[in-house]
C-alpha cells in the first residue's frame, strides 16, 4: 500500500492528528516516567533487610520511676531490671531467643557513628566510614535470624554493659559483610581490628554477617544503608527494646503473652497496643510511603492510558464517519475490506510513531528535570522502548474497532449521496 | 440568546451520548486528580500563622569549632543552651521564646486510667503570644516564674478534657514525671500547620499537650526528644541526659515587627558573634542567618517531595485529559459542518456561532468540574484513611472548592477555543453545496 494517499488525507486533519500525536506523546513521556518511579519503589520495597523476618517481633517499652542513667549505680540498677526483663521473656513458651537492641532495620531510630582504620579519627574526616550500631546481646544473631558468613558469633562473655550516654571501648564488633568489603577490600575482615568514633582503643572483627540494613531508610542513610555494625553491649537507661523470636507458629501466642509476663516482673512500666509489634507491622509502616506512591502512580497511568486510547477511538470514529463516501468509492473501485482494515490501520501507526518520537524527546527531557529536582536516576532504555511498544500496541487497539466498521462499508455507498 | 443557544448545547450533546459522556468522564478524571493533588500540596505548604508569619524569625549563628569549617556553609540549625539563654536575656526583639521539645509520663491519680506518655514543650512565657496561643482557661506564667523555675504547666484542651473532663482546671495540680505541677493555662485548641516552630519533632507533628518553663526543665532533667548536633568532644544525651555545651538542641524564635528590625536584629547577632569570639567561646568568623517562617519552611523543604510530584503528575494528567477533550470537541464540531453551514446561510454571524460552541463546551466543562469535585472529595477522603502525619489535613477549603471550578471551567472553554473557532471557519457555501 503507498502511503502517499494516507499522508495526503492526514494533511486535510492537520488539527486532529496534532491532537493524537500530542496525545500520544504526552501520555508516553508521563507514563514512562510513572512506571519507572514505581519501579524504583517497588525495588526499594522489596530488598531484603537481612533478618529473617518471619516469627519476629519487637517489644519496646519504658520504666515509670526508673534510676538515672546518669551514675554507676542507676546504671547497674537499670542494667539488673534490663537483665530481668530478657530472663521473663526467655522463659515464655513457644519463644525461641531474645535478644536487646536499640533498634531494628526499617525501625528508623539510629545510632550511627563511623568507623576507621586509624585510631583516634576525626569524625567524619577521610577514610572514615559511616556505619549504624545495633547495640544488643549474645542472642542477636539467632534472634534476628543473621547468618554468619565468617568468624564466630558473640558468647556470653564478650557482652558488657553502660549506660546510654557512657562512652565504654568495645573490644568486639560483628559487622555486615557490605561493611567488611569496605573496610578491607582484599576480604577476610575477621580478626583485624578498626576504630570505631575516633576512639583510640581498637575493635577486633570477630564475625561477618551476610547482610543487615541499617535502621534508617531516609536518603540521608543512602550512603551507608548495608553498612552495620553489631556491639555486645546492653544499653541501660529508662527504656528499653527487646526483639522477640518465636517458634514457628507461635507468633500470636507469644506477643500477647508479652505484657503479662513483663507486668509481672514489674507494673511500673509504659506498655501500650504500640509497644508489641510484629516485624511485619514495621515494614509496613516503613514502607506504606512508598506503597501508597506506586499505588497511585500506577492507578494514574491505567486511567491516563484509558483516556488516550479512547480519545483515538473517538476520533477515528469520526474520521470513519466523515469518510463514508470515500471508502464506499474505494470498495466500488475494487478495494477489498482488508485494504480498508489497512488503511486505517497504517494511519495510526503513521500518527502514533510520529508521537512515540516526541513522546521519547519528552519522556528523556521530564526524566532530566526530575534528576535535577529530586532523588531520581537516569531512566534505562528498556522503560523507554517498553513505553513505545505499549503505546504502539494501545494505538492498534484502539483504532481496530472503528477500521472495522470502515471496512464493513458496503461499495453501494459510493452511489448514495452523503 | 443564551438560553437558545443552552438548549441547543444540550441537544448536541444528548445525540452523541457516548462521546459527551467520554469528554466528561475526562475532564473530571482530569480535575479530580489534579484537585486531590492541588489541595493537600497547599494545606501541606500552608501558612501556619496567616498575617504573622512574616514578623516571626528563626536566628541562626555559628557557635562550632574549626574542624570542618567551609566558607558559605549554613549555620547550625539550632541553638546550645549557652546561646539560647543569652540571646533570651538580651531581649532585643519584641518578643522571643526558647524552646525544646520532649515526653513525659503522666501519672492521672485515678484508679480506672493507667500513666501514660503526652508529648511535651519546654519554652518560655514569650511562647504564647508570640504565636498566637488561645487560651480557653487562665494565662500564660511569667518571665519572673521562668527565672524562678517554677512548676507551672500549661496545658492542651484534649489533656485537659481527659483529665478534668473539660472543666477549668487552673490552679489544680498535674503529676507528671514524678513532680507535681500547678496548671495556671490552659489552651484551646491549637494546631499550626506545619509545626513549623519545632520541625525535629515532625513537620506535621500535633501541638504538644503540657507546656513548661525550659529552666525547670533544664534544673529537672526531664525527657527530651527531638534532634541534637554536637562537635568536638559534645555528647547528644539521650533520655533524660541533657547535651553538653558543645551541642545545639534549641529553637529560638523572636518578633520583629517591622523590617528595620530585622536588620537591626540581624547586626545583633553579628556583634553578638564577634563579641562571643573575643571572648573565646566562638572560633569562627560571624555566619548569621535570620529566615522568617515562610522562608525557613522553604529552606527546611517540609513538604515531602512525594507530595510535589503527586502533583506534578496529576497536572500532566490533566493536560492529557485536556488535549483528548480538544480532539473530541474538534471532531464533534467538524462533524457538524453542515448545520452551521445552514444557520451561517440563515444569517447568523460567525460571532454567534463561536459563542453557541462555546457555551456546549463551557457545560461540558461545568459538569466535568462538577464530577471533578465530586471525585476529589473522593481522592481527599482516600488519603485521609491513610496513615500519614498529614492525612488529617486533607480537607477541602472554600478557595479550594472555587478553584476546582474556575479551574474546570477554564480549561474546556480553553479546550473548546481552537475547535470553535475552526468550525466558524467553515464558507457556508461550501458546506451546503457539498452536501
Amino acid at each position: 500500500m503507498k502511503l502517499h494517499p494516507i499522508l495526503a488525507a492526514l494533511r486535510k486533519h492537520k488539527a486532529g492528528t496534532v491532537l493524537i500525536a500530542l496525545q500520544i506523546a504526552l501520555t508516553l513521556a508521563i507514563v514512562c516516567n510513572a512506571v519507572f518511579i514505581i519501579g524504583q519503589r517497588v525495588e526499594r520495597v522489596n530488598r531484603p533487610t537481612g533478618l529473617d523476618e518471619s516469627n519476629l517481633f519487637l517489644v519496646s517499652q519504658q520504666w515509670v520511676g526508673a534510676p538515672s542513667a546518669d551514675n554507676a549505680d542507676g546504671v547497674e540498677k537499670l542494667d539488673a531490671m534490663q537483665r530481668e526483663d530478657l530472663a521473663a521473656l526467655r522463659q515464655l513458651p513457644g519463644v525461641a531467643a531474645v535478644a536487646p537492641t536499640n533498634s531494628l532495620p526499617l525501625l528508623n531510630s539510629s545510632w550511627t557513628g563511623s568507623v576507621s582504620h586509624k585510631p583516634g579519627a576525626d569524625l567524619g574526616g577521610k577514610g572514615d566510614i559511616r556505619t549504624a550500631y545495633y547495640f544488643t546481646d549474645e542472642q542477636a544473631l539467632s534472634t534476628l535470624g543473621l547468618r554468619l558468613v565468617a568468624g564466630r558469633n558473640f558468647n556470653a562473655g564478650d557482652v558488657q554493659h553502660q549506660g546510654f550516654r557512657d562512652q565504654r571501648d568495645r573490644p568486639v564488633a560483628i559487622i555486615s559483610k557490605a561493611l567488611a568489603d569496605k573496610l578491607f577490600p582484599d576480604g577476610n575482615a575477621v580478626g583485624k581490628v578498626m576504630y570505631s568514633d575516633g576512639s583510640n582503643a581498637p575493635t577486633t572483627i570477630i564475625g561477618v554477617v551476610a547482610r543487615l540494613q541499617i535502621p534508617s531508610i531516609g536518603s540521608w542513610g543512602s550512603s551507608f544503608a548495608w553498612y552495620s555494625t553489631l556491639i555486645p553491649t546492653r544499653l541501660d537507661g529508662g527504656f528499653a527494646r527487646y526483639a522477640v523470636r518465636t517458634k514457628p507458629g507461635q507468633l500470636d501466642a507469644v506477643m500477647r503473652a508479652v505484657a503479662p509476663a513483663l507486668y509481672k516482673v514489674t507494673p511500673m512500666r509504659v506498655l501500650d497496643d504500640d509497644s508489641v509489634k510484629p516485624f511485619s507491622e514495621i515494614r509496613a509502616k516503613a514502607y506504606r510511603a512508598d506503597i501508597g506512591m506506586a499505588v497511585l502512580m500506577g492507578v494514574i497511568c491505567l486511567i491516563l492510558l484509558c483516556v488516550t486510547a479512547a480519545g483515538i477511538v473517538g476520533l477515528t470514529s469520526f474520521w470513519v464517519g466523515q469518510r463514508h463516501r470515500q471508502i464506499g468509492v474505494r470498495r466500488a473501485l475494487g478495494a477489498r475490506k482488508i485494504d480498508i482494515l489497512h488503511y486505517f490501520q497504517i494511519e495510526n501507526l503513521l500518527i502514533a510513531g510520529v508521537g512515540v518520537v516526541l513522546g521519547v524527546v519528552l519522556a528523556v527531557g521530564l526524566n532530566m528535570w526530575l534528576m535535577t529536582h529530586y532523588e531520581m536516576t537516569r531512566i534505562p532504555l528498556l522503560y523507554v522502548v517498553t513505553g513505545v511498544l505499549a503505546m504502539l500496541a494501545i494505538g492498534q487497539g484502539a483504532v481496530f474497532v472503528p477500521a472495522r466498521r470502515a471496512s464493513n462499508v458496503p461499495p453501494v455507498e459510493a452511489t448514495r449521496a452523503a | 440568546m443564551f438560553a437558545y443557544y443552552l438548549d441547543l448545547a444540550l441537544r448536541s450533546l444528548k445525540r452523541n451520548k457516548a462521546l459527551t459522556a467520554l469528554m466528561v468522564l475526562a475532564i473530571a478524571l482530569g480535575i479530580g486528580a489534579s484537585m486531590t493533588t492541588l489541595t493537600v500540596l497547599h494545606v501541606l505548604s500552608g501558612d501556619p500563622l496567616p498575617g504573622k508569619s512574616a514578623q516571626l524569625y528563626y536566628p541562626q549563628i555559628d557557635p562550632q569549632d574549626l574542624k570542618g569549617m567551609m566558607p558559605g556553609k549554613e549555620p547550625p540549625e539550632q541553638l546550645t543552651l549557652v546561646d539560647g539563654l543569652n540571646l533570651l536575656h538580651a531581649a532585643r526583639a519584641d518578643r522571643q521564646a526558647l524552646m525544646a521539645g520532649g515526653s513525659a509520663p503522666i501519672d492521672p491519680g485515678k484508679a480506672d486510667m493507667d500513666p501514660f506518655y503526652v508529648e511535651t514543650r519546654y519554652t518560655t512565657t514569650g511562647f504564647f503570644p508570640m504565636f498566637d496561643a488561645p487560651f480557653l482557661f487562665g494565662h500564660a506564667w511569667t518571665a519572673a516564674d521562668d527565672e524562678a523555675k517554677a512548676r507551672d504547666v500549661v496545658i492542651a484542651r484534649s489533656l485537659n478534657d481527659k483529665l478534668f473532663g473539660g472543666a477549668d482546671s487552673v490552679g489544680r495540680t498535674l503529676r507528671m514525671a514524678g513532680v507535681d505541677w500547678r496548671i495556671v493555662g490552659v489552651l484551646d485548641q491549637w494546631r499550626p500547620n506545619p509545626h513549623f516552630y519545632d520541625l525535629t519533632t515532625g513537620s506535621y507533628a500535633y501541638a504538644e499537650q503540657v507546656f513548661l518553663p525550659l529552666q525547670t526543665m533544664v534544673e529537672l532533667r526531664l525527657d527530651r526528644n527531638g534532634s541534637s548536633d554536637c562537635w568536638g568532644n559534645g555528647g547528644g544525651g539521650v533520655g533524660n541526659i541533657l547535651p553538653n555545651d558543645d551541642c545545639v538542641w534549641l529553637q529560638f524564635w523572636v518578633q520583629l515587627d517591622t523590617p528595620a528590625k530585622a536588620a537591626a536584629y540581624r547586626d545583633f547577632l553579628v556583634h553578638y558573634s564577634q563579641e562571643q569570639k573575643a571572648l573565646g567561646r566562638f572560633q569562627r568568623a560571624p555566619n548569621v542567618r535570620l529566615r522568617n517562617v515562610m522562608q525557613w519552611l522553604d529552606y527546611k523543604m517540609v513538604v515531602p517531595d512525594d507530595v510535589r510530584l503527586q502533583a506534578g503528575l496529576a497536572f500532566g494528567f490533566l493536560l492529557v485529559c485536556l488535549v483528548n477533550t480538544v480532539g473530541l470537541m474538534l471532531a464533534k464540531f467538524m462533524r457538524r459542518a453542515a448545520e452551521l453551514g445552514v444557520r451561517r446561510a440563515l444569517g447568523a454571524s460567525r460571532r454567534a456561532l463561536f459563542a453557541q460552541l462555546l457555551i456546549e463546551s463551557g457545560v461540558v466543562g461545568l459538569v466535568g468540574g462538577l464530577g471533578g469535585l465530586l471525585l476529589a472529595m473522593l481522592g481527599l477522603w482516600l488519603v485521609r484513611q491513610r496513615p500519614s502525619d498529614y492525612a488529617a489535613l486533607a480537607q477541602l477549603d472554600t478557595s479550594m472548592l472555587f478553584t476546582t471550578f474556575a479551574l474546570a471551567v477554564c480549561a474546556t472553554l480553553l479546550a473548546g477555543l481552537l475547535p470553535a473557532w475552526r468550525a466558524c471557519q467553515i464558507a457556508p457555501a461550501l458546506q451546503l453545496k457539498s452536501n
